[in-house]
């Protein structure tokens, strides 16, 4: 009986291939740059469909509480500012297409470039959290608050329900406002990688991954704006 | 190349025991804790997911033990509701859904592929932390008061009940992340790191129903996710969504938690599948049979699972349209797995079967999967269920899917790879002998239980009928066969730990490129980048193949 398949045993060398020069980004089991980056692709891509399906639980619970209760879910929305959630959704979109340059930028190995739209997607991330702070603020004040907090007095629609639906706001933009803080934290880090000189165009993976992070959560937010403010 | 591959138990001795492998190259608690290997993080995880069993099998020997009579046993009333529900919460999130992905599959799945690690071994890592951090919430719920809604979490049950409510559904919150990462990594790993050469039907089945798995993992457990914080919010703050006297639906929640959870059955039970895919034709020395069928209905079942849901909620008042609607679909997706049944049936017919402990547990498997599953299609029929639902019946059905078929697979599993894993063979006849004893067990603890359920025990009932306690006693009898049958097989494991390696490279002669590596396997996996010449089942190369 002879022996199994390539029994050569410990002698080997141990040949993974780093002798050649290549990308020091690239990561010891991949063979190459090109492998790594589609691997991260899909990585991203399934995470960002997570994300889909978590809100979209929330989504679904705000159609049903709003399919039975219309008349309280409109009551209450007119306690939202329609021209503050405008204001953030224009200062959404032009982070999207400051980070759409970002990574432009990093394709085209223009460091500075780069740095300059990184930057101004930050700032109006920053924007957008202050924004919604003062939101908040105004919320908070009058007692608009999730379930058994909500202190509000002047309703006319009978039930309730109105706390409800600040219940559903304060968790949908909460968790999106967490999203906002997560992806302030990733723009900084590939910020900080891009002053290091780490980007050129045979390697940006970070900056399109952050990228379309970045994207998913302005998209979030194009489906809140009219869902909560613009209820008709 | 040989031509041939050895037939299982031909090859002894040879052990590998000076060589660097996986397991001595670094010493010292914080390399295994900081590791980016995706063996150690396996092991690690195996570790975790058995100290997991171990409490919740002693959970279920107690509960047991209180059935024994009617009344009180050893046991307050309270005190058994939340000893089932732990039982219950802390098989399901912290055992069965990690273990064979997480554990074994983190082991042995890049190995298959012919790769040197997962896509994203520190998302591996930060998955196996994740769970050790949802564990640790999970223990505090249980001292902390316990739980009592049973695993489910039914509202409005468990949004007026006092106790670690809370805490044990966050930690089943973050427990869903450390799942969602591992299947991240797998679909990755198995979409761009398989070897050269290694098309999608060149590869291990086991790793076509991790793939299916996987996309259940991402797909389904975000839904989950939403649902537990939800719940935690209405407990919290009372934000009326499931509270009907704030103008919720308690049953919403049944829709969101079976939207997660009858996936999830199938994330239980596809990993088990997996393993006996390999198993068989291992140890029948036949190539599989009907490859792409068993391949394909995996990803049919990860399809399909995820429109039965309402299969669970047939007396919930839903519609009667709906009713009849998921009923039909639940009878569909039997489908998918009955095609594997009969494909690894064909395969032993005419084999070399050699009667190892994992082509025990393998057998087993077969004969508990198909009482579980067709059990399942009674269940699924409206009439019937309306008879059976929250009976016994179910108790039975889902213990001979998920002890009988996932539980038995991972053991046969843990079987087949623990020599690979640490290079040590265990005992064969103890291990048939635990084997055979947990086969018994198994059984005479739960067929008693489909007697049980139709004769109208209900679930969850800590008192009951005094014509019922023959039938208890012996099921409870039998959990202790069960018990020793599990104690025998883990002796039998861990005490090759107190020999020398002895494992040669391939003890089974199988043909996955697992076994074509160093046993325990080097850091890297492989010393050169293996080339695939001849199919995962191809065990005589040398031939022209028959099939
Ligand atoms: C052939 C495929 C299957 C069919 C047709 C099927 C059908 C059903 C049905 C109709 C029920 C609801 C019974 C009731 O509550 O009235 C049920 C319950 C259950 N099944 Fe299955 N099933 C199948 C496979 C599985 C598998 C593979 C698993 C796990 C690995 C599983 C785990 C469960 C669990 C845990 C419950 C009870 C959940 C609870 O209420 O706590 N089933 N099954
Ligand atoms: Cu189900």
């Amino acid at each position: 009986m002879s022996q199994v398949t390539g029994a050569t045993g410990a002698s080997t060398i141990h040949g993974h291939g780093h002798e050649h020069g290549h990308s020091p980004f690239l990561q010891h089991h991949f063979a190459e740059m090109e492998q790594q980056f589609d691997a991260s692709k899909i990585g991203m891509w399934l995470f960002l469909v997570t994300e889909i399906l978590l809100f979209g639980g929330l989504f679904v619970g705000f159609g049903i509480m709003q399919g039975k209760f219309p008349e309280a879910f409109y009551e209450a929305h007119h306690h939202l500012d329609w021209k503050l959630g405008a204001l953030n959704t224009v200062v959404l979109l032009v982070s999207s297409y400051t980070m759409v340059m970002a990574v432009h930028s990093a394709s085209k190995s223009n460091q500075k470039a780069l740095i300059r739209y990184l930057v101004i997607t930050l700032l109006c991330a920053a924007i957008f959290l202050v924004v919604k702070y003062f939101e908040y603020e105004h919320k908070i004040h009058d007692g608009l608050l999730p379930g058994k907090f909500y202190t509000y007095k002047g309703d006319h629609v009978p039930g309730g329900q109105q706390a409800t639906f600040f219940s559903f706001y304060f968790m949908m933009t909460g968790l999106h406002g967490l999203h906002i803080l997560g992806g302030m934290t990733v723009i900084g880090w590939v910020l900080k990688r891009a002053i290091a000189g780490h980007f050129n165009s045979s390697y940006y993976t970070p900056v399109d991954l952050v990228g379309l992070y970045w994207h998913l959560v302005d998209l979030i937010w194009i489906y809140l704006f009219p869902l909560l403010y613009l209820i008709s | 190349m040989a031509d041939v591959i050895a037939a299982p138990g031909q090859l002894s001795g040879g052990g590998t025991q000076e060589q660097k492998n996986y397991l001595n190259e670094t010493k010292g608690i914080a390399s295994w804790l900081f590791t980016v290997d995706h063996k150690r993080i396996g092991i690690m995880y195996l570790w975790a997911v058995l100290a997991s069993f171990f409490i919740g099998g002693v959970f279920a020997l107690l509960v047991r033990l209180e059935l024994l009579t009617p009344k009180e046993t050893i046991m307050s009333a309270e005190a058994y509701n939340r000893v089932f529900t732990l039982h219950g919460a802390v098989m399901v999130f912290l055992f069965i859904i990690p273990s064979i992905p997480a554990a074994l599959g983190n082991f042995v799945l890049p190995l298959m592929l012919g790769a040197k690690d997962v896509a994203f071994p520190r998302l591996n890592l930060a998955s196996f932390w994740i769970y050790a951090i949802g564990a640790i919430f999970a223990v505090t719920a249980m001292v902390t008061g316990g739980v009592d809604t049973g695993w489910t979490f039914y509202t409005p049950y468990s949004t007026t009940t006092s106790g670690a409510v809370s805490t044990m559904t966050f930690a089943a919150f973050i427990l869903g992340f450390s799942s969602i990462f591992t299947g991240i990594n797998f679909i990755a790993t198995i979409h761009k790191l398989r070897a050269p050469g290694m098309s999608w039907y060149k590869m291990p089945l086991f790793c076509w129903s991790m793939y299916a798995t996987s996309i259940i993992q991402v797909l389904a457990t975000p839904v989950l996710g939403i649902t537990l914080l939800l719940l935690i919010m209405e407990r919290a703050f009372q934000i009326g969504i499931f509270d009907a006297k704030l103008g919720g639906d308690p049953v919403l929640f049944q829709h969101f938690f079976w939207f997660y959870s009858h996936p999830a059955v199938y994330i239980m039970i596809l990993p088990g599948m997996a393993i006996i895919s390999e198993i068989i034709p291992v140890f029948s020395r036949k190539t599989i049979f009907g490859y792409k069928a068993i391949a394909f209905s995996s990803v049919a079942i990860a399809l399909v699972g995820f429109f039965v849901w309402g299969h669970h909620m047939f007396v919930s008042g839903q519609s009667v349209l709906a009713g009849a609607i998921f009923s039909f679909l639940t009878f569909l997706v039997a489908i998918p797995s009955a095609i594997k049944v009969f494909n690894w049936l064909t395969t032993m017919y005419k084999g070399q079967i050699s009667l190892k402990t994992p082509m025990l547990y393998a057998l087993s498997f077969l004969l508990l999967f198909a009482i579980g599953g067709l059990t399942g299609v009674f269940l699924g029929a409206l009439s019937v269920n309306v008879h059976l639902h929250d009976t016994y019946f179910v108790v039975a059905h889902f213990h001979y899917v998920m002890m009988g078929g996932t539980v038995i697979a991972f053991l046969g599993g843990l079987h087949y790879w623990w020599p690979k894993m640490f290079g040590r063979m265990f005992n064969e006849r103890v291990g048939a002998i635990a084997c055979a004893l947990v086969f018994i067990g198994f059984n005479v603890t739960f067929l008693t239980q489909f007697v049980l359920g139709s004769q109208g025990m209900p679930r969850r009932y800590y008192n009951y009928l005094d014509q019922f306690q023959p039938l208890h006693a012996f099921s409870t009898f039998g959990s202790w066969i069960l018990g020793l049958g599990l104690l025998i097989a883990a002796v039998n494991l861990f005490s090759t730990f107190r020999k020398k390696p002895d494992a040669p490279r391939n003890p089974w002669g199988a043909a996955t490129l697992e076994w074509q590596t160093d046993t325990p396997p080097i850091t890297h996996n492989f010393h050169h980048t293996p080339t695939i010449d001849h199919g995962p089942y191809d065990y005589f190369p040398g031939q022209r193949k028959h099939a």
